[in-house]
């Protein structure tokens, strides 16, 4: 700490670095377990190292049904969710303040209430008047009804920044309406569209307690890696475990590398 | 709205509000509505829907009060819940005034990209990582016994402990990141202004850190508990029949049971004990809802 | 390639509130008209109302005879010049420029040579693969006129263009704005709340106050001949004498006020027995002895030292006074808390009425 006291600031150096391994260490272990020779994932005893355990995740089928099951959802999500979540933005910016905090609370709601309940009320809604079965089209809709709230948040906070006189600008200059929505607003609001697209796919990737209630015959990965772990799991888990991080961590690297050079960039620009 | 149609035209409005209204009216308003209706209704065969045994009665809500292994059960997952909000609190709040207040800028940019990564990872996958730890051949038994703390390994996933270690992992970060989101807001200069007038390390974070925290404290215990509370993934990994979790039950009584407006009922129990929590935290902290949806 | 602008009897109503309460004036084409007021007048509401981004709620915009009912801001033969300039942050400076002919159609290398030529026109060669954040002040200034330009409107509304810029370059864009307009010959509707832009660079400058037109005029009449207590109140600084006219004298009249009789030009033709005001220009005020025309006593408060003239603030028999001496080598020296006796000719001060309900 700043006001110099070696015993708060030794004891605050320990509280981070064993937060961290909190967080971490199961991270590592898991990933470790993977190079293991053993039956069971597990770091003790070690049997020797091996890379089998990626052949056998390559070679297992049902797992490659699973990952191509949840980008197929993940995708829909993002085709749902982003127009969505972004007409929702824009109505909301549009209303009047009292209408507007009706419209927000009702827009939030999802992200308040547990995933199993959006799951359930989805099954029991669409089944019942749509004699939809639970399947992947049913799980991007449940997935949908809460991701929308984050997308609309994202690009809310973005079009807080949008100065309105410039639509007007381009209406003033013979525009259309939709030429004011693709040149003007649209190229402003690219990098919040792509970062929500992004979340988007990420909260669908790794949605498991809605999906559960909705996904009726069809296996996400998440439902696949959690049923593995139920019935006789092999570190092939963990080595879909540890591609999965991998690429979290590079794109983690690409999202740092790219806001500082962004940062570079306007810190060069010229004032005025 | 007039503004929209003003500033995007007929056509583009007409689909936003339709896509809005879809999203509103399909996804979510009707659902819920359904879901009430229905936790009312008995569980009827398709012929007899509608007909005069279709009556709206507290049957379904009843049943919970009449069956003791799910009232032990559900006041269980309250508590537990309760806990794992606590602990992850206690765990989170140093760190987020860390970020927010003690760190410099670049350190504390590099440390939330830190934080971020495990956030980044499947809930299913950082449960599955303590599953390894806590296996009964797994690391955790390994050292113990090979400290001589144990004699023989301990079957650690038998009970409540497991699994409420399993959530705090899986939550944490829902807690650090709306205190640290309120606190960054707090001036450096009343800390430092309340050090200058005497009070000691306690008082500061008792009188200007937390007061100042509450939004975040609030949203981050609401968003917890609500996740605890409605964890399928965790308690479904780590747990054993011995420690069930009500959202395990509500599954069961939907594709095991069978009985759909059951678990309608249970789902809706489950959902008024979130919206207490919520009332109850907005309550406690004296904070709106908008503060709380950040 | 320039049409006039009618208004006729416009009426806005934003629901309780009224901004523009039945106005009707006719813009000339090729004329740089100005709308002048205090902020809240009505005047950025009329903007919008010829642009096309309201329609009055009562009477009609007509652009070149034509009715602009219904048809919207991109369908009119107008071009708007934003108070914050509205530069399009995430394109060059030549795609800001052609983009109004993007929008219509136009094909790229036609689009890029009419941008250059425009970048030309401005004084900008070869500039036009900048951002607009690379730009001075200045030069985002001209680009915005040059979009303006681009689409080859009718009309071209200014809404303020100047105020975010410093004193020196916008006395200089005042000179450069004029010199646009006289080259394209495109009719300028210039908005403002500085009195100063509206008279060096209008052929005529409409006064507002509260939704209401004041004054339609050029700036010379404006200034010498005011038609209401608020244009001459706004307009420049005047010296008021509020009273009761008594005597009519051909083109003049007297007026009893505290500070006695005073004779000034009645150049509105205002009937004896009506409340009215003498309004003297600084400049207009004369140090003189007793018993000249509209002679009267006031006393010496602060008077401050502006090189090229003298203020002198004085307490006069009905309120404030500020007197401009011109420094011509012979100043007087003054008595610090002394009687100052002031004067003007009746032709250097006029009538106007007295408005219900103002000071």
């Amino acid at each position: 700490m700043r006001h110099g006291n070696p015993l708060l600031a030794w004891l605050t150096r320990g509280y981070i670095g064993l937060f961290f391994l909190y967080l971490f260490l199961p991270l590592i272990i898991m990933s470790a377990a993977t190079f293991n020779d053993s039956r069971l994932p597990t770091v003790t005893p070690w049997n020797g190292t091996t890379l089998r355990w990626f052949g056998e995740l390559f070679a297992d089928g049902s797992m490659w049904n699973a990952l191509f099951t949840s980008i197929t959802i993940g995708l829909g999500v993002i085709v749902i969710c982003v127009p969505t979540g972004t007409a929702a933005a824009l109505l909301l910016a549009s209303l009047n303040k009292k209408a507007r905090t009706f419209a927000y609370a009702l827009m939030v709601s999802p992200l308040l209430t547990p995933g199993v309940i959006i799951g359930i009320s989805t099954l029991i809604f669409w089944n019942r008047y749509f004699h939809l079965t639970g399947g992947i089209l049913m799980t991007m809709l449940a997935q949908s009804s809460y991701i929308i709230a984050y997308v609309m948040l994202m690009v809310g906070a973005r079009l807080q920044r949008f100065d309105g006189t410039l639509e007007e600008a381009a209406l003033d200059l013979g525009a259309s309406h939709w030429q004011v929505f693709r040149r003007v607003l649209m190229p402003f609001l690219r990098p919040s569209l792509i970062a929500a697209a992004f979340i988007a796919f990420l909260q669908s990737f790794e949605n498991y307690n809605t999906t559960l209630f909705v996904r009726g015959l069809d296996t996400p990965l998440t439902v696949f890696i959690a049923s593995r772990v139920r019935t006789g799991v092999t570190p092939a888990v963990n080595a879909l475990g540890l591609i999965l991080i991998l690429i979290t961590v590079a794109l983690a690297m690409a999202y740092e590398v790219n806001r500082r050079r962004k940062l570079a960039a306007t810190a060069a620009a010229p004032a005025g | 709205m007039r503004d929209l149609y003003r500033r995007f035209g007929g056509g583009l409005t007409t689909l936003m509000v339709a896509l809005v209204v879809f999203w509103i009216i399909m996804l979510v308003v009707l659902p819920q509505l359904l879901m009430i209706d229905f936790s009312f209704r008995p569980n009827l065969p398709p012929s007899k829907i509608g007909g005069p045994d279709d009556v709206h009665s507290w049957a379904n809500y009843a049943t919970l009060f009449r069956n003791q292994v799910h009232l032990t059960i559900f006041f269980k997952t309250i508590w537990a819940s309760s806990l794992v909000t606590f602990i992850t609190l206690i765990v989170c709040y140093p760190m987020a005034y860390y970020l927010a207040q003690v760190a410099k800028p670049q350190r504390t940019a590099q440390m939330l990209l830190l934080l971020v990564i495990p956030f980044w990872i499947n809930e299913i996958l950082r449960t599955f990582a303590w599953w390894i730890i806590f296996a009964y051949a797994g690391p955790l038994n390994g050292l113990l016994t090979a400290l001589g703390i144990l004699d023989q390994p301990f079957r650690w996933m038998s009970g409540n402990g497991v699994v409420i270690v399993g959530m705090v992992y899986a939550y944490i970060l829902f807690m650090v990141f709306p205190i640290y989101n309120a606190l960054e807001s707090l001036d450096r200069n009343q800390i430092d202004a309340a050090r200058d007038l005497g009070s000691g390390w306690l008082r500061v974070h008792r009188r200007i850190a937390i007061p100042h925290a509450k939004p975040g404290i609030a949203t981050g215990c609401i968003m917890t508990f609500m996740l605890a509370a409605g964890s399928y993934a965790v308690p479904a990994l780590l747990g054993s029949p011995g420690s069930r979790w009500f959202t395990e039950i509500i599954y069961n009584w939907f594709f095991e049971g069978g009985n759909w407006n059951q678990g309608a009922a249970y789902a809706m129990i489950l959902l008024l004990l979130c919206l207490f929590f919520i009332l109850l935290m907005m309550k406690l902290f004296r904070v709106g809802l908008a503060d709380i949806a950040k | 390639m320039s049409q006039n602008v009618e208004l006729d009897k416009v009426v806005m109503r934003f629901g309780e509130f009224t901004a523009v309460k039945g106005i009707s004036l006719e813009i000339k084409g090729g004329e740089f008209f100005s709308f002048l007021g205090p902020s809240g007048c009505g005047k950025t509401t009329i903007l919008k109302l010829i642009s096309g981004f309201l329609d009055p709620t009562e009477g009609e915009v007509r652009i070149g005879g034509t009715s602009m009912r219904g048809i919207g801001a991109n369908k009119r033969p107008t071009a708007m010049i934003f108070q914050n300039l509205a530069l399009f942050p995430l394109m060059s400076v030549a795609d800001n420029i052609a983009f109004g002919l993007e929008v219509r159609g136009v094909g790229k290398a036609e689009r890029r040579k009419r941008a250059d030529e425009l970048l030309d026109l401005i004084a900008l060669p070869g500039q036009g693969d900048k951002m607009p954040t690379e730009l001075s002040g200045g030069q985002r200034q001209r680009v915005a006129i040059a979009r303006a330009l681009a689409v080859e409107p009718q009309v071209l509304l200014l809404d303020e263009p100047l105020s975010a810029l410093d004193l020196k370059l916008r006395q200089h864009m005042r000179a450069e704005l004029r010199d646009i307009q006289k080259r394209t010959g495109v009719t300028f509707i210039y908005i403002t709340h500085d009195q100063g832009e509206a008279l060096t660079m209008s052929d005529r400058v409409a006064v507002m106050s509260q939704g209401t037109l004041q004054q339609v005029a050029t700036p010379q009449e404006l200034y010498d001949e005011p038609a209401t207590a608020f244009a001459a109140g706004f307009v420049g600084e005047n010296n008021r004498f509020a009273g009761t006219i008594s005597a009519i004298d051909g083109g003049f009249a007297v007026v009893d006020t505290p500070a006695g009789a005073l004779k000034a030009r009645n150049h509105l033709g205002l009937a004896a027995g009506a409340s009215a005001i003498v309004c003297v220009r600084p400049e207009r005020l004369r140090l003189s002895g007793t018993g000249s025309e509209n002679g009267f006593i006031a006393r010496l408060k602060s008077r401050s030292f502006e090189g090229s003239f003298l203020n002198l603030m004085a307490e006069g028999p009905s309120g404030e006074l500020m007197v401009q001496v011109t420094n011509d080598g012979a100043l007087p020296a003054f008595d610090p808390a002394g009687a100052l006796p002031l004067g003007f000719h009746a032709t250097d001060a006029v009538i106007v009425p007295a408005e219900a309900g103002h000071a």
